[in-house]
């Protein structure tokens, strides 16, 4: 841990570099989606079918917690794309950390430790203005939202960077948003129940962490759902970063210790 | 950057190494089918400036990066302080200082952080970075330049604050891959000025280059290879007796005379070597070959008789094909 610690400074000095960049994107714009959404669309959609909701929540409350979900995944993602591929193949930041004493698993986890950081200060963020809109039940229920959201972060960051390590050119990113992040945005369950959608596509969400992310942060933030099924959630979550982190280790290795 | 930084004292948790900084013995190394270095035995002394010659393609860099302890040998032995990079690699890199072919600077940072940042990864405190960061900047003649941008560095500034940032763990060696390639002549002096410095200071360098000049310059020996092997050895000089004459006479005459030329003067040197634009006598008094063309009443449109170069041994061992 100590190795991955050195490079706090390197993260902080980029960070206070390119924060304002990205306060749009991972503060703002989800305030946009819940105002848009949640309020704006939540009125209309709780006048026709309130009772098509579980538990009987208005449509901000269904959306909220699915928002924070989905925002995270998309964070992730796009944090583990770009800046793991230009690390390797265009600013070298990756080679020069490997020319000391830091390794490749040093240097993939304190990336990794990164993007957690920028996943959990944006739910923060996300957690505070649910509280605003009063759809937040308990402080241990944000609590445990803000972990659920790590989890969530980190279950999509890993095998994004193990792609993102075997890419030979940034054309591979494209059906990576298009036919992987954009279907899992739309049927992740954050916007409506995945039981309206077909058979096949409902299975294929269950497959997807962020079904099971979505799910764990609602029934956390709502104070709704049981214990049992959100330890099944965290379970899965946790086998997608062990997955993915295996992954992310050994495309890391190929990639770098032959700096390609 | 103070003396005792430099010089090589030994610690009380860290007995001093006294024996070659690099030793490979039969050093291979392979990508899938493509065998880049063949075996070569390599013994670097400390304190030593030494060098690996070769073409493009020669095996240079690939050699360069298993002694970084970066790349794993595929076959042979390498010990680097004394240590195996397969088992060593942390503690080897620890007291490395690598200053890569492309410069891996990081843009986005200043000038300055680029060191500070740097010197945390050796673990080194945020004071001692500091201090270090400011004493190299210094060293470099970067320190106007310390809070701008590295965007804002023209190629020698950058390739300075390359050199400066593999001396922030105040290496016992030094590493350098083409240190100058893409400098403008201003620059390369600086460059080879300031390494000379390192060099009196007690700092191993080793580095690769396919700049003649630059090996004449900085190394008290070097290797030259070609397609992944080693095919000479030797101090400049002793390379320049073994492979070359003292002096060349080139002569330059009109369009498709050279090879008539080249029978007739044939006696006049050890070696003659035929060339698109120049005919090349090899001999150890370039004068009285000069002299000699004179006497045969041959008129070329121009003579030049020069010292024998690292070049002449480079090109005599390497060919002069084109290597991509």
């Amino acid at each position: 841990m100590e190795m991955v610690l050195r490079q706090f400074d390197y993260w902080a000095t980029t960070y206070r570099r390119t924060w304002r960049g990205s306060v749009v994107s991972t503060f703002v714009m989800p305030l946009f989606y819940l105002l848009g959404m949640g309020v704006g669309l939540g009125a209309f959609v709780d006048d026709q079918s309130r009772s098509e909701l579980p538990d009987g929540v208005t449509y901000l409350e269904f959306i909220g917690p699915g928002l924070l979900a989905t925002m995270v995944m998309m964070t992730a993602m796009f944090e583990s794309t770009y800046p793991v591929y230009g690390n390797i193949k265009w600013t070298k930041v990756y080679e020069a950390m490997l020319a000391t004493p830091l390794t490749v698993v040093h240097v993939l986890n304190g990336h990794l430790l990164y993007v957690a950081f920028r996943t959990a200060s944006m739910s923060a963020v996300f957690v505070v203005v649910l509280a605003g809109f009063g759809i937040v039940d308990s402080v241990a229920g944000g609590i445990g939202a803000l972990l659920a959201a790590i989890l969530i972060g980190m279950a999509h960051a890993t095998p994004v960077f193990a792609y993102s390590a075997r890419l030979k050119s940034d054309s591979g990113f494209a059906p990576l948003f298009r036919l992987g992040l954009l279907p899992m945005f739309l049927f992740s369950g954050a916007f409506f129940p995945i039981q309206s959608l077909p058979d096949a596509i409902e299975w294929l969400a269950y497959l997807m962490p962020v079904w099971h992310g979505v799910e764990l942060c609602r029934n956390l933030i709502l104070g709704t759902g049981d214990w049992g099924a959100d330890i099944g959630h965290v379970g899965y979550l946790v086998t997608w970063i062990v997955i993915g982190w295996g992954l992310a280790r050994w495309s890391f290795g190929n990639r770098l210790a032959e700096g390609a | 950057m103070s003396d005792s930084d430099t010089e090589p004292t030994a610690t009380a948790d860290e007995p001093e190494f006294d024996g070659p900084m690099i030793v490979a013995k039969g050093l291979r190394k392979r990508y899938g089918t493509l065998e880049a270095v063949c075996g070569i035995d390599v013994t670097v002394e400390r304190g030593e400036a030494f060098g690996f010659l070769g073409p493009n393609g020669a095996g240079k860099s690939s050699t360069m990066r298993m002694v970084a302890a970066v790349s794993p040998v595929s076959a042979g032995e390498l010990r680097i302080l004394g240590m195996d990079p397969a088992t060593h690699g942390p503690q080897i890199r620890a007291r490395l200082g690598v200053c890569p072919q492309l410069d891996t600077l990081d843009m986005e940072i200043s000038v300055r952080e680029n060191l500070t940042v740097y010197g945390r990864y050796f673990g080194l405190s945020r004071a001692e970075c500091a201090s270090r960061a400011d004493e190299l900047l210094d060293f470099v003649q970067l320190t106007e330049k310390a809070s701008g941008t590295v965007e804002a560095l023209s190629g020698g500034m950058k390739r300075r604050l390359s050199i400066a940032r593999s001396l922030i763990n105040s290496p016992d060696v030094l590493l350098l891959d083409e240190p100058t390639t893409g400098l403008d002549p201003q620059a390369r002096h600086l460059v080879w000025e300031r390494l000379f410095r390192l060099k009196q200071r007690g700092v191993t360098l080793v580095l690769t280059t396919h700049y003649m000049d630059e090996a004449e310059q900085l190394c008290d020996r070097l290797v030259v290879m070609d397609k992944g092997l080693i095919v000479a050895e030797g101090s400049p000089t002793d390379l320049i007796q073994a492979h070359s004459t003292r002096e060349v006479t080139e002569l330059r005459m009109g369009v498709g005379e050279h090879d008539e030329v080249a029978t007739q003067v044939k006696d006049l040197a050890d070696r003659v070597e035929v060339l698109p634009d120049r005919v090349l006598l090899y001999t150890d008094d370039g004068e009285r070959a000069s002299v000699a063309v004179h006497e045969r009443g041959l008129r070329p449109a121009s003579v030049l008789v020069r010292r024998s170069t690292l070049e002449d041994v480079f090109l005599r061992l390497t060919g002069r094909t084109l290597v991509d």
